[in-house]
């Protein structure tokens, strides 16, 4: 059974050679995915030129269930992008250096999910075209944005967060880019020329290089947390029963970190295999990653059930129907599908047998996304069914436009990873090789002791005397 | 404004709009609406639709729930009672007996619609109305789901030809517009009328005087059950109603000396602070 995270035998050139090697020659099964992720856009992008021309009502949004699926999924994206930080930023601090083969996909993940993410709120607006109103721009007639309303930080939060999280993603490719350069021929050299900014691999640069990812990763901690706690004031802000939730902000959070750690298992896997990555994306790697879902599919889990216990306790009234509903009424089938996928099946994540078998973590990790999927739906769908004024109690049937532009949208989303992964490096191979050095000093006696050693250590420190 | 004067005078800068805020109002129209009145007609519903250019959405998309009806009557069966006096049995609905509210937007003085909207299409005017402005909305839809009352309603489509094909454009209300696709729209408390009545006060240099134009609704209402006007002129029949039953604006729990006095306001507990009175039905069963 393999139990090291990576093997530190490995030769350097071996890396470099291993990680180029997934950047050329696409093979047939490239382009049939590519294939696949044009064809779902297509169907979005028909959709959304029909929904445009026509008007919303072509989404079979009615009175009241004014957001439906668009929002839902806006929610899923903003949340699948958070475990890239958490990948490369909490991790980085905290010096849990497994997470290195690994990161840089995810953070092109956190990037990615939060250009789609980005495409709802604006496909969702009655008159798209107006949308840059919501941003504050001097325009001759004085008017600005409302910064009372929790959409508007909603656009500051993702452009700042998609800016920063993009730089963050450049910056720390830049070692990895020049060693492309290097590499290369033709138009790539050109562009990894212009990309790698100059990088010779100096000390200086190395020094300055350092700083600049830790100061990144410091700024970026706090930005995914407000990010995510900003959309959860979508709801939270409101005074609807069932949004109307202190524990939102947190709950968001740990809804997204868990399915974007979901979402890492799946494209782990799924390079891992194509791109056979078997010696960087290593079953322990896995282990690690399944065990931190776990436990944050545990902490979403009991966010539930405090929200369900201060709804039940909290005793209002119109809040406490809206809970029954869910549970028993119209909803109750997707709500217990969202509890089953969110806190049941993550216990497959617990066995170390399922936990170290790719075909089954594969199909859970799916599993998981669609029950963070509905957890969002199951957010936004029951309090706009169901609310103050009797009346206006009333369901909505997503149509065909608005589950193609659902379905498009991970078309989208494939797209742009795929042409990352044949673009830039997927695995970042500076810190494998640093985790390798890392490792290697570890694991080899004599060079653990040197390593040990400080400048002007007289002797070196061992147990024997 | 010292530090310490905030300290001092906190609860002087902590006034929202149910105190008045920071708005010096001109007028703050309001309603009151007698439930005991109220037959059920729909003729406010129907005269709405006249004056306001409300599309005529047809039955396909009406069952689809996506009717633009800014006057609307709910209909409310009290089943318990009805149960206990054999007119009913449980479960089953009924065509009569039901109770009537008429529904339309509420003008909040604290109106929950305002704060979300992310380009301020809805604001709160010096005359105490809760506005929409079509030419500023983006279609964002919050503020309907953030309206505890669902009294707002969104052109999901365009409906220009659809509803008034030639020769019925001709009867298009001119003082207002014709809303297009995507925008959100609500009852104004017929703020075209309003406009006209100012103006014309304004003219003649005086106020406006109470009853000098009634919104459609109440024009149209057969029993009279609709009154509305100024609560700022404590002369007028709306002020006059509203004091009688002890109904006050700011609060979100009514201080009754008189239980019996049958005026309420709807999910007032929510601290919306509507202008519409409500006169609850008393029921003979």
């Amino acid at each position: 059974m393999q139990t090291k995270d990576i093997n530190e035998e490995i030769k350097w050139a071996q890396i470099n050679k291993d990680v180029l090697r997934s950047m050329e020659n696409p093979r047939k099964a490239y382009w049939v995915a590519v294939g696949m992720c044009l064809a779902m856009l297509a169907c979005a992008v028909v959709a959304e030129i029909y929904q445009y021309r026509t008007g919303m009502g072509v989404a079979d949004l009615n009175w009241p269930n004014m957001w439906g699926l668009y929002i839902a999924t806006f929610i899923f994206w903003i949340g699948m992008s958070h475990s890239g930080t958490l990948l490369s930023a909490i991790l980085h601090i905290i010096h849990a250096d497994w997470r290195k083969p690994i990161y840089r996909f995810a953070e092109a993940m956190t990037t990615f999910s939060l250009m789609t993410a980005g495409l709802f709120p604006v496909i969702h607006l009655g008159r798209m075209w107006n949308m840059y109103w919501v941003l504050p721009y001097v325009s001759d007639r004085g008017i600005w944005p409302n910064f009372r309303s929790p959409l508007v930080w909603d656009a500051f939060a993702i452009f700042t967060y998609l800016t920063s999280s993009a730089l963050f993603l450049f910056i720390g490719m830049i070692p990895d880019l020049a060693i492309c350069r290097d590499n290369a021929r033709g138009w790539r050299k050109k562009l990894y020329t212009v990309l790698s900014l100059g990088w010779a691999g100096t000390d200086r640069q190395w020094r300055h290089f350092r700083k600049t990812y830790l100061l990144m990763a410091c700024f970026l901690i706090p930005l995914a947390v407000s990010v995510h706690s900003i959309v959860s004031s979508d709801f939270a802000m409101s005074i609807m029963p069932g949004w109307h939730v202190t524990t939102f902000p947190p709950y968001f959070v740990a809804g997204a970190l868990y399915s974007g750690c979901a979402a890492i298992i799946t494209l782990f896997i799924i390079l891992r295999y194509f791109f056979r990555f078997e010696e960087y994306m290593t079953i322990p790697i896995m282990e690690k990653t399944c065990k931190l879902t776990f436990a944050i599919a545990m902490v979403w889990t009991y966010l539930n059930l405090i929200e369900f216990a201060s709804t039940w306790y909290g005793h209002d009234l119109v809040a406490k129907e809206v809970l029954v509903d869910k549970f028993v009424g119209h909803w109750a089938p997707y709500f217990w599908a969202m509890l089953f996928f969110g806190s049941v099946l993550p216990f497959t994540l617990a066995f170390e047998k399922l936990r170290r078998h790719l075909p089954t973590m594969f199909v859970v990790s799916l599993f998981l996304n669609v029950g963070m999927w509905l957890e969002r739906w199951m957010i936004v769908g029951p309090t706009l069914s169901m609310a103050y004024q009797p009346f206006a109690w009333n369901f909505e049937y997503p149509s065909m436009v608005q589950w193609a532009i659902v379905f498009g949208s991970f078309g989208w989303f494939g797209l742009l990873f795929l042409v990352f992964v044949k673009i830039f490096p997927s695995v970042s191979m500076y810190e494998v090789k640093e985790m390798v050095y890392h490792r290697r000093r570890a694991h080899v006696e004599d060079q653990a002791v040197a390593f040990h050693r400080r400048a002007g250590d007289g002797q070196p420190v061992t147990d024997t005397p | 404004m010292s530090l310490k004067n905030i300290l001092e005078n906190w609860s002087q800068y902590r006034r929202g709009h149910e105190q008045g805020g920071h708005h010096e109002y001109e007028h703050m129209w309001g309603m009151a609406i007698d439930l005991n009145k109220c037959i059920g007609c729909n003729a406010c519903s129907v005269a709405c639709y006249a004056e306001n250019n409300l599309a005529i959405v047809g039955k396909h998309r009406y069952s689809k729930s996506q009717a633009m009806h800014w006057m609307r009557i709910e209909r409310y069966w009290d089943e318990p009672e009805l149960e206990k006096a054999g007119l009913v049995t449980k479960g089953k609905t009924i065509e009569t007996g039901a109770s009537f509210l008429p529904m339309l937007c509420q003008q909040c003085n604290a109106a929950t619609c305002e704060p979300v909207c992310p380009v301020a299409a809805t604001y709160h005017t010096p005359d105490g109305l809760n506005a929409q402005v079509y030419n500023r909305c983006i279609g964002s839809r919050y503020c309907s789901n953030n309206c505890p009352y669902r009294l707002r309603y969104f052109n999901f489509w365009s409906y220009y030809e659809d509803s008034w094909p030639e020769p019925l454009h001709m009867q298009l209300n001119p003082d207002l517009s014709v809303r297009d696709k995507g925008v959100m729209e609500k009852c104004t408390f017929c703020v075209q009328r309003i406009r006209v009545a100012k103006d014309e006060a304004k003219m003649a240099d005086r106020k406006v005087i109470d009853g000098e134009f009634q919104t459609s609704c109440q024009q149209s209402c057969p029993t009279d059950a609709i009154v509305f006007g100024d609560m700022l002129d404590p002369q007028s029949r709306v002020t006059k109603l509203w004091k009688t039953h002890q109904v006050e604006l700011g609060k979100s729990k009514q201080s009754k000396q008189n239980p019996d006095k049958r005026g309420y306001r709807v999910l007032e507990g929510l601290n919306t602070d509507p202008c519409i009175m409500y006169l609850e039905r008393v029921r003979e069963v």
